[in-house]
């Protein structure tokens, strides 16, 4: 087992050091002039050439490159352009708003996702079966960021339940910072009005951000029951009088679940992209808006310090569900 | 004609096939069907965001211009942004996994290497960020989905000719003397295309979705362009008393995007029953 950890991470090397590369490239040397477009429309030629030799453009490539993996390693990004604060401290910040709201909306899928697939393959072809197809293939074909604006036409504007943006009321103070996660926090301190304020503002996001998530869970938990009910197992537990409901969500669910928890692993990855979209609408302050503000700005610093932390945390996700699945399965431990 | 009869009992594939032929009708007869084609540039001030009527059945925006024309216009941008990207798509990732599976080495573990890489980045971070570095336009949009979309294709493509290559047959042909290329487009590529066209139509719909997501973020289409991504964008000011102006550009995402998926899953349930990964 350890000689198949070793070895899944160490594969996982030469794509992360890829993503190092294609991240350098992308920002240093497709754009004609890093220095120039830094510099904004008025500079003069003196003011570009500072730039240019402050971001240490004026040096060859491959010394840009050297730099440019120390910092990184260092988790030393640079100063972001226009917050004139360190990339690393922002992304600190930011990153658990961004975690609190992928896990809050990956746990609503799972714990949705896989009694409702159960029950559609157990109602195999009738009516609840039939209902759970096609919502499970409308999930995944609607665009998140309408989708997230219908829900707050309804629930915020109309109804008025749920706040519209934001991730605590702007008259509520903030609890005391220890975890970064407004919810854990609130509850340390004790704080019952700003852990419920936090929970109303988390509703609507989580569940935009879950619709994908929640349609794959539901759809494979769905597979794997339907293939687990054919087995001989469950035809003799059946023939031994053990009841439905216990046959079912014990035995039957507990041999089903292993590819449905493969796809959690797997729409990890997602969800972060996916809360690019989802922040931005919500103005959650987490690092998929920050990513957009980056972008929109062109401020290089920002974007190659969030592209290398999304990445190591996708990559980080990705070894995970390997090594889970090695766990699980034995005879993939020798694939590798 | 298995094939077609298994096709036709699989209800939802036929649903998304028919979605399919109506948007692809619409969009070839998008002038004709629109009732004020010229509501892609015009506008009307006196009439700005009027809530639906008859005569306008989906309202109109805040230049007063038909909402239900510009929808039905912008099936064409919609279709020709996912087309075009998904086939250069093709033409990069498909002959790149051909050569990477067949051969073996350093030229393959390159290729291969370099693939990982691409689809170590969510496609949307990646995407934005190259939509970015070039000019916002739908150029740009279209240049930066292929950049993302590529690798998909060389993975199956890969997958499949590394299966194929140690196959008899493929043994016969080298004996007999036939070329690389020939082996490669005229005996290999014609096994794999059933896998292809499922990777397509599935990111046909993929693709329309992320064009939506770079017009919505100001990225793609530039006004006074009928995408529907930027529709809805332009529509978050006047929300919530127009709420037809983003609804139903966002319905026909919805509904564009339902087809190619549905029709996509029963391609591949055809294809291949057992793999059931989709994106």
């Amino acid at each position: 087992m350890l000689r198949f950890i070793l070895r899944r991470v160490l594969l996982a090397i030469p794509s992360l050091f890829g993503l190092l590369v294609l991240t350098f490239f992308l920002v240093r040397v497709v754009p004609a002039d890093p220095a120039t477009a830094l510099a904004g429309e008025n500079a003069t030629p003196a003011q570009i050439a500072a730039i240019r030799h402050e971001y240490g453009f004026d040096q060859p490539l491959y010394k840009q490159f050297v730099v440019y993996l120390g910092q990184v390693a260092r988790f030393d990004f640079g100063e972001s352009a226009y917050s004139r604060r360190p990339v690393s401290l922002d992304i600190k910040q930011r990153l658990p708003a961004t975690l609190e709201l992928t896990i809050t909306s990956l746990l609503l899928g799972t714990f949705l996702g896989i009694p409702l697939g159960t029950i559609a393959a157990v109602y195999h072809n009738r009516w609840p079966d039939i209902t759970l197809r096609i919502l499970s293939v409308a999930g995944v074909a609607i665009a998140a960021f309408w989708f997230a604006i219908e829900l707050q036409l309804l629930f915020s504007m109309e109804l008025d339940w749920l706040p519209l943006r934001g991730r605590l009321s702007s008259s509520m103070d903030a609890p005391p910072l220890v975890t970064g996660f407004m919810l854990i926090d609130s509850l340390l301190a004790g704080r019952w009005d700003a852990f419920t304020d936090t929970l109303h503002h988390l509703i609507l996001p989580a569940m935009t951000l879950s619709l994908g998530g929640l349609a794959t869970i539901a759809r494979f938990t769905r597979a794997g029951v339907l293939e687990t009910l054919q087995r001989d197992f469950v035809t003799y537990a059946r023939a031994q009088g053990v009841p439905s409901r216990v046959l079912i969500w014990k035995y039957v669910l507990k041999n089903s679940i292993v590819a449905a928890l493969t796809q959690i692993g797997l729409l990890f990855g997602g969800l972060i992209a996916g809360a690019v979209v989802v922040e931005t609408i919500f103005d959650w302050p987490g690092i998929g808006f920050y990513t957009v503000q980056a972008i929109l700005t062109a401020d290089y610093k920002v974007i190659l310090g969030v592209t290398v932390v999304i990445g190591v945390i996708y990559a980080a996700v990705n070894i995970l569900v390997d090594l889970i699945h090695g766990l699980v399965d034995p005879r993939l431990r020798e694939q590798l | 004609m298995l094939v077609l009869k298994k096709f036709a009992k699989d209800k939802p594939a036929v649903l998304g096939l028919i979605i399919v032929l109506i948007v692809i009708f619409v969009a070839i007869f998008a002038p004709l069907l629109a009732p004020y084609p010229g509501d892609v540039s015009a506008s009307h001030l006196l009439r700005r965001l009027k809530p639906p009527t008859w005569a306008y059945p989906f309202g109109s925006d805040n230049l007063g211009r038909d909402i239900f024309s510009r929808v039905i216009l912008g099936t064409r941008g919609a279709l020709m942004i996912a087309t075009t990207v998904v086939g250069l798509a093709m033409v990069i990732g498909v002959p790149l996994g051909l050569l990477g599976g067949y051969y073996i080495g350093w030229g393959s573990e390159f290729i291969m290497r370099v693939t990982d890489m691409f689809l170590a980045v969510p496609q949307l971070i990646l995407a934005l960020a190259l939509a970015q570095l070039m000019t916002p336009s739908i150029e740009s949009a279209m240049l930066a989905l292929t950049l993302t979309y590529w690798p998909f294709f060389t993975r199956i493509v890969y997958a499949e000719t590394r299966r194929l290559k140690n196959a008899l047959f493929i043994d016969a042909l080298q004996c007999m003397g036939a070329s690389v290329p020939r082996i490669l487009f005229l005996h290999i590529l014609p096994n794999c295309i059933s896998s292809i066209i499922v990777r397509a139509t599935i990111g046909m719909g993929f693709t329309i979705l992320m064009a939506a997501v770079l017009g919505f973020l100001g990225m793609g289409a530039t006004p006074p362009d009928p995408d529907w991504g930027l529709a809805i964008s332009e529509s978050r000011q006047y929300l919530p008393d127009s709420w037809w102006f983003a609804t139903f550009p966002g319905l026909a995402i919805f509904f564009t995007v339902l087809g190619f998926n549905m029709l996509g899953d029963g391609l591949r349930d055809i294809v291949d029953p057992r793999l059931r990964r989709s994106r």
